[in-house]
């Protein structure tokens, strides 16, 4: 909204539209006029007005752009001079070195599948923790027996780390690849499930009277209060879940991979292309950012009625 | 008019009777209300004023149906009240509107629980927020809006299902004093237009006398009813009336009866003695008097 509709919206406030019966008490509502409009801005004005406006954003982008940089010449010049104290930067590829290794590899077709099959497992492992985890968390934040039964299972299984499950994983599934779909599946869906029956602890207990005075039932309390009013909280679960399920994926790959961007970083090392292994973890970091960005924009389609 | 008909008048006649409601802690059992017996008349609007944690909302909440009672009944129109239904609507200091729905969707939402077409319940809907001027309101989320909007709102979700009464638990609680005042004049005009019975719930003696038929005058925990005071103020109201001088000798009986519930409420042990040895000096007042 902008400030000239929010001024109208302030003023229309403390007169409410009179109900029938007469109202001497209450003043009699002026804003009905539509909010008048400025003469023409020039140009010049406008763009002094945006930046008044977003000064915050510029600075806090100018600032991260600035340290970015330095972060970069900092690595520059550590590798340039091939710095030893105690830390050892003597083997450690440039930035440069990086970017040449990264040109080529968008070049090669072998890098790309390697960064598309972990991302297949991702999608995999993480969508059925999702689809398994929320629902689940749903009906024991509802179903007290529910909760009673099963709460201590998950206690018990939530502390293991996913890494932990590798030798088991691979006992349990007759292919690598549902293997570590698997650890990945398991790395997402605690926090999930945790985030989600913390959601449904949190719902307000007055907006389920508020429901049932209206007239609604179980199911419709269910989908039309608890539902809504947990979600945020299952967005926070998907979020976190989504890191770890990255955590848990690099890992198993590493460990018992044959492709995939953990096994290329992993590779790299083995085989003394030292630039390879940085190329493997940038990758990772921005695949990260990107999967908890697009779980940040599903979060606000879904919930268009949250602020942030 | 429209497809929304208020109830009619004849209906809506609450009855609590006997009511007496304890609940269990490791010390025994701590009685809320005792033998309160009250009646709402058709179309009445009753008040039930009284100190803080004096069971008044207690009370509130076993007529809307979610507390039940350990001994007597609540009854409206005769059927005992067992569970909460759309037949009694509610409202509740905090709004408590559904915040992930629009303003519209939250006025829907009894008629949709009703089973109403998605039509028939947008007109109605819109057609209340019309009466109360928040029509041009009826996309945003409630987040957006001020205290008093967001209470008219909760008044209007409440009536829209044509319920036979509608409770308000100290509605206007978390108001400033001047919208608080539109608020109730607001309520008075869609109480007169609609004559549903209406049971409500203050510690505002002001709002009490200005709103009501009859005022119940409540002690302090366990709480019983200690008074019961007609409001023989000519209706419609209006804000001019509480300058009056019948007003205002309500308003005096009111307080002293409230006073001595209150000084119960906030402590038995103080008493004249004790202040004097804080060095207080009551020039032989009563502390009552004081307070």
């Amino acid at each position: 909204m902008d400030r000239a509709a929010l001024k109208s919206f302030e003023a229309a406030e403390p007169a409410p539209a009179p109900l029938g019966a007469p109202l001497e008490a209450l003043p009699i509502e002026t804003s009905t006029a539509a909010p008048v409009l400025p003469p023409a801005t020039p140009f010049a004005t406008y763009a002094k007005r945006w930046l008044t406006l977003h000064t915050g954003e510029l600075r806090a982008f100018a600032i991260g752009a600035v340290s970015l940089a330095l972060f970069l010449l900092a690595w520059h010049l550590l590798t340039k001079y091939r710095v030893n104290i105690h830390v050892r930067f003597i083997n450690v590829p440039s930035p440069e070195m990086v970017f040449d290794s990264l040109t080529r590899a968008t070049r090669d077709t072998k890098f790309l599948t390697h960064v598309l099959l972990s991302c297949r497992r991702i999608l995999f492992g993480f969508v059925s923790a999702a689809i398994i985890a929320i629902p689940l968390g749903l009906v024991m934040g509802r179903f007290k027996l529910v909760r009673e039964a099963i709460f201590p299972i998950s206690e018990v299984m939530r502390p293991i780390p996913a890494i932990a499950w590798v030798p088991m994983s691979i006992m349990l599934w007759p292919t690598n690849e549902e293997s570590i779909i698997f650890i990945t599946f398991l790395g997402s869906f605690f926090p999930i499930l945790i985030n989600t029956l913390q959601g449904m602890a949190m719902v307000d207990p007055v907006l389920v009277r508020a429901a049932q005075c209206l007239g609604a039932r179980e199911m419709s309390i269910f989908r039309d209060v608890y539902f809504p009013s947990s979600l945020p909280h299952v967005f926070t679960g998907l979020t976190v879940g989504m890191g770890v399920a990255w955590v848990s994926l690099i890992a198993a790959e590493m460990i018992s991979g044959q492709f995939g961007i953990g096994y290329f970083t992993w590779e790299a090392y083995s085989l003394v292309q030292y630039a390879d292994i940085a190329l493997g973890m940038i990758c990772i970091g921005v695949l990260g950012l990107g999967s908890s960005a697009l779980i940040r924009c599903l979060g606000r389609l879904a919930m268009p009625w949250s602020k942030k | 008019m429209t497809a929304w008909a208020p109830t009619p008048i004849s209906k809506g006649k609450v009855a609590v009777t006997d009511f007496d409601l304890s609940y269990g802690t490791l010390h025994g059992s701590v009685e809320a209300v005792t033998g309160v017996s009250l009646v709402v008349n058709p179309g009445e609007f009753i008040s039930i004023i009284g100190p803080s944690g004096c069971g008044k909302s207690t009370l509130l909440n076993a007529v809307a149906g979610f507390l039940k009672p350990t001994h007597g009944e609540v009854t409206v129109d005769g059927e005992r009240v067992e569970k909460p239904s759309a037949d009694r609507g509610m409202v509740f200091q905090q709004y408590s509107l559904f915040p992930w729905m629009t303003v519209r969707e939250n006025v829907e939402f009894g008629l949709k629980m009703k089973g109403m077409d998605r039509i028939k319940r947008q007109q109605s809907a819109r057609t209340l927020l019309g009466l109360s001027g928040l029509l041009s309101f009826e996309n945003q989320y409630p987040d957006s809006l001020s205290g008093g909007m967001k209470q008219r709102v909760g008044i209007i979700r409440a009536l829209a299902t044509g319920p036979k009464v509608l409770l308000l638990d100290e509605p206007f609680g978390a108001l400033d004093a001047q919208t608080r005042v539109i608020m109730q004049q607001i309520l008075t005009n869609i109480w007169q237009r609609l004559k549903t019975s209406v049971l409500f719930v203050t510690h505002d003696i002001d709002e009490a006398i200005f709103l009501s038929d009859r005022v119940y005058c409540m002690t302090a925990r366990p709480g019983t009813i200690k008074a019961e005071i007609a409001i023989p103020l000519e209706r419609p109201r209006h804000q001019s009336m509480m300058m009056s001088s019948e007003f205002l000798a309500l308003r005096r009986g009111l307080m002293s009866l409230i006073r001595e519930e209150s000084l119960k409420a906030i402590g038995g042990e103080l008493n004249d003695v004790a202040l004097q040895g804080l060095g207080i000096d009551l020039h032989g007042q009563s502390l009552a008097d004081v307070i």
